[in-house]
C-alpha cells in the first residue's frame, strides 16, 4: 500500500500572545519523510507555529495532529518521543554548567532508558567523537554546540524534527556543515522536517515544499522547484523570491 | 600524564574528570586574588581554631579566679582577664566554636529556603509569585536586628533561638536574588529544550535552574556572614543570644562595657575577633564572586 502517512496535520491554527494574534488560520500537512519549510520575514509568525506544535505557546485554537494523535496545549512525554525541536541559538540552547554527556543522558533518564551506548552512538551520528562527550558548552565552537543540540533532539529517536532557523546563528562555513549533516540525518534516519527559515537557499537545499507566511497567515504553498523558475502565484512570494535572488547576485558578482 | 594536565585537558574522559577540571579552574581564579587568599586564610584559621579549641586555649573558658580579675594583657594572659578572672584569650578561642556554629546553621537553614522559594516563585510566576514575594516583602520591610529581636523575645533567649531568629530574617534576601536569577533563566532556550524532552517542572527547577542560582547565592551568603556574625553578636550583647557563662563574643563585649574606660581589653579583644572574622568572610565572598561569575570567563 503506498498510502502516505501524515506526520503533521495543522488545521485552522490561531495562536495568540495575550491580546495579539501571532498566527491566524494556518493549515498545513506534512507527509512522513517529507521536508517542508515555513518561510517569511521576521514577525510573520513562522516560529510561533513551531512553538504551538511543541506546546511552548499554549494559547492556541484549531487542531494539531502528530502521526494521527491530537496534541495537547503543553509539552508532554509522549510528544517528546516522537517530535523534537532544534533551536536557533546554539549558545542559548545548551545549559552553561552541564556537560554534553549530562545533556544527553538526562533525556534518556527522563524516559527511563538505560542505554549508555546510545549517548556515544548519537554523538557519532552528528559527527562528534568521544572526546567531546564530557566537555562543557564553553569548550565547544558554535557548530559543535549546534551538533550537540541536534544530538539532544535525536537521542529519543523522534520521527518528526522541528528546525527553528538552525543555521542562522552560525558562520557561513559552519552553516554548510550543519546543513549537510541535517540532510544526511534525514536520509539515514528517515526523519520528517518542518523547517523555519528566512533563508531561501537553505530551503532549496533541504526541502521539497515551502509555505510562505506573511502577517500570521500562509499566503502560498509551493513546490521547491518554484525557487528555480520563480513560478509563485502570490505577489508577496514573488517579491520575497526576487529579493533573495538580488541578495545572491550581490553576494557573488 | 601529570595531574595538572589531567585537570586542564579539554577532552575529559569521564564525568568525574570534567567536574574536577571545573573545580580546578575556579580554585585557580580564586588563588589569583590576594584579598580572597587573605579571606581564605582567616576563615580556615577560624575553622582550625574552633576544631582545636581544647588544645589551643591555655585555660578553661569558664574557670573563675577572683584573685586575678581585670588584669591587663601580659605574657601570662595575652588578652588580659575579665571581671571574674577568666582568661580572655581562652574565651575568644572557645568563642570561635559558637560563632562558627551560628554561621553554619544560619547558612544551612536560610540559604536553601531562600533558594527554593525564589526559584519556585520566579519559575511559575502568576499567583505563586505574588504570594511568595508578598511574604518575603513583609520580612524584608523590617530591619533585620529588630525582627530577630522580636523573634528571640517571642521564642525566649538562647543560642538556638538566636540562630532560628537570624535564619528567619535572612532568607528573604536570598529568595529575592534567586527569583531575579530565575526570571532571567526561565525563558532560556535550554529550559524550553529540556521541557520538550518531557522533563517535569520539578526536574527543571532542581537540575537546571537551582545550580545556576547557587553561585550567586554562595557569594551572597559568604558576604552576609559578616552581617550574621554581627547580628548574633548584637543579640548576645543585648543578652538575648548566648547566655552566660558561654564565651560568645557579643556577650563578652556586653560584659566588658561596664569597664570599657579603665579596662579597655575586656571589650576590645572579642571586638577584634568579630572584626577579623567578618573581614575574612567579606574578602572570601568578594573573591568568590569574581571566581564563580560565569560571565567573568569564557
Amino acid at each position: 500500500m503506498g498510502r502516505d502517512v501524515t506526520a503533521l496535520r495543522i488545521r485552522d491554527l490561531t495562536v495568540s500572545y495575550g491580546e495579539t494574534r501571532a498566527v491566524e488560520g494556518v493549515s498545513l500537512d506534512v507527509a512522513e519523510g517529507e521536508s517542508v519549510a515555513l518561510v517569511g520575514e521576521s514577525g510573520s509568525g513562522k516560529s510561533t507555529v513551531l512553538k504551538a506544535i511543541t506546546g511552548l505557546a499554549p494559547d492556541w485554537t484549531g487542531g494539531i495532529e502528530i502521526f494521527g494523535r491530537p496534541r495537547g496545549h503543553r509539552p508532554d512525554k509522549a510528544l517528546a518521543a516522537t517530535c523534537q525541536m532544534v533551536f536557533q541559538d546554539p549558545y542559548g540552547s545548551l545549559h552553561p554548567r552541564r556537560t554534553v554527556d549530562a545533556v544527553l543522558t538526562e533525556a534518556l533518564r527522563i524516559h527511563g532508558i538505560r542505554d549508555d551506548d546510545r549517548v556515544s552512538r548519537t554523538l557519532s551520528e552528528v559527527g562528534l567523537d568521544a572526546r567531546f562527550r564530557f566537555r562543557y558548552p564553553h569548550q565547544l565552537s558554535g557548530g559543535q554546540r549546534q551538533r550537540v543540540a541536534i544530538a539532544r533532539a535525536l537521542i529519543l529517536r523522534p520521527r518528526l524534527l522541528l528546525l527553528d532557523e538552525p543555521t542562522s546563528a552560525l558562520d557561513v562555513s559552519v552553516q554548510a556543515e550543519i546543513l549537510n549533516l541535517l540532510k544526511r540525518l534525514r536520509a539515514e534516519l528517515g526523519l520528517t522536517y518542518l523547517l523555519v527559515t528566512h533563508d531561501l537557499p537553505v530551503v532549496g537545499f533541504l526541502c521539497e515544499r515551502l509555505a510562505v507566511m506573511r502577517g500570521g497567515r500562509i499566503v502560498e504553498v509551493a513546490p521547491v522547484a518554484a525557487l528555480r523558475d520563480g513560478a509563485f502565484a502570490d505577489p508577496y512570494s514573488r517579491s520575497l523570491h526576487a529579493e533573495s535572488l538580488r541578495h545572491d547576485t550581490e553576494a557573488d558578482p | 600524564m601529570s595531574l595538572a594536565e589531567w585537570l586542564t585537558t579539554d577532552a575529559p574522559a569521564s564525568r568525574g574528570q570534567a567536574l574536577a577540571g571545573r573545580a580546578h579552574a575556579t580554585a585557580r581564579l580564586l588563588a589569583r586574588n590576594p584579598l580572597a587568599m587573605v579571606g581564605i586564610v582567616i576563615v580556615l584559621g577560624l575553622v582550625l581554631v574552633a576544631a582545636f579549641a581544647p588544645w589551643l586555649a591555655p585555660e578553661s573558658p569558664v574557670g573563675q579566679n577572683l584573685s586575678r580579675r581585670l588584669l591587663p594583657p601580659s605574657a601570662e594572659h595575652w588578652m588580659g582577664t575579665d571581671e571574674l578572672g577568666r582568661d580572655i584569650l581562652s574565651r575568644v578561642i572557645w568563642g570561635t566554636r559558637i560563632t562558627l556554629m551560628i554561621v553554619a546553621l544560619v547558612a544551612v537553614i536560610a540559604a536553601p529556603v531562600g533558594l527554593i522559594v525564589g526559584a519556585v516563585s520566579g519559575y511559575f510566576g502568576g499567583w505563586a509569585d505574588r504570594l511568595l514575594m508578598g511574604l518575603t516583602d513583609v520580612f524584608l520591610s523590617m530591619p533585620k536586628l529588630i525582627l530577630a529581636l522580636a523573634f528571640v523575645a517571642a521564642l525566649g533567649p538562647g543560642i538556638e533561638n538566636a540562630v532560628i531568629a537570624i535564619a528567619i530574617t535572612t532568607w528573604p534576601a536570598y529568595a529575592r536574588i534567586a527569583r531575579a536569577e530565575t526570571l532571567t533563566i526561565r525563558n532560556a532556550e535550554f529550559v524550553a529544550a529540556t521541557r520538550l524532552l518531557g522533563a517535569s517542572h520539578l526536574r527543571i527547577i532542581a537540575v537546571h535552574i537551582l545550580p545556576l542560582c547557587t553561585s550567586s547565592m554562595i557569594v551572597r551568603v559568604t558576604l552576609d556572614m559578616a552581617g550574621i556574625i554581627l547580628t548574633a553578636a548584637g543579640l548576645g550583647f543585648l543578652g538575648l543570644g548566648a547566655q552566660p557563662p558561654l564565651p560568645e563574643w557579643g556577650a563578652m563585649i556586653s560584659r566588658g562595657r561596664a569597664f570599657v574606660l579603665d579596662q579597655w581589653w575586656v571589650a576590645t579583644m572579642p571586638g577584634f575577633a568579630i572584626i577579623l572574622v567578618s573581614l575574612g568572610f567579606c574578602f572570601l565572598g568578594d573573591g568568590l564572586r569574581d571566581a564563580l561569575d560565569p560571565k567573568g570567563r569564557r
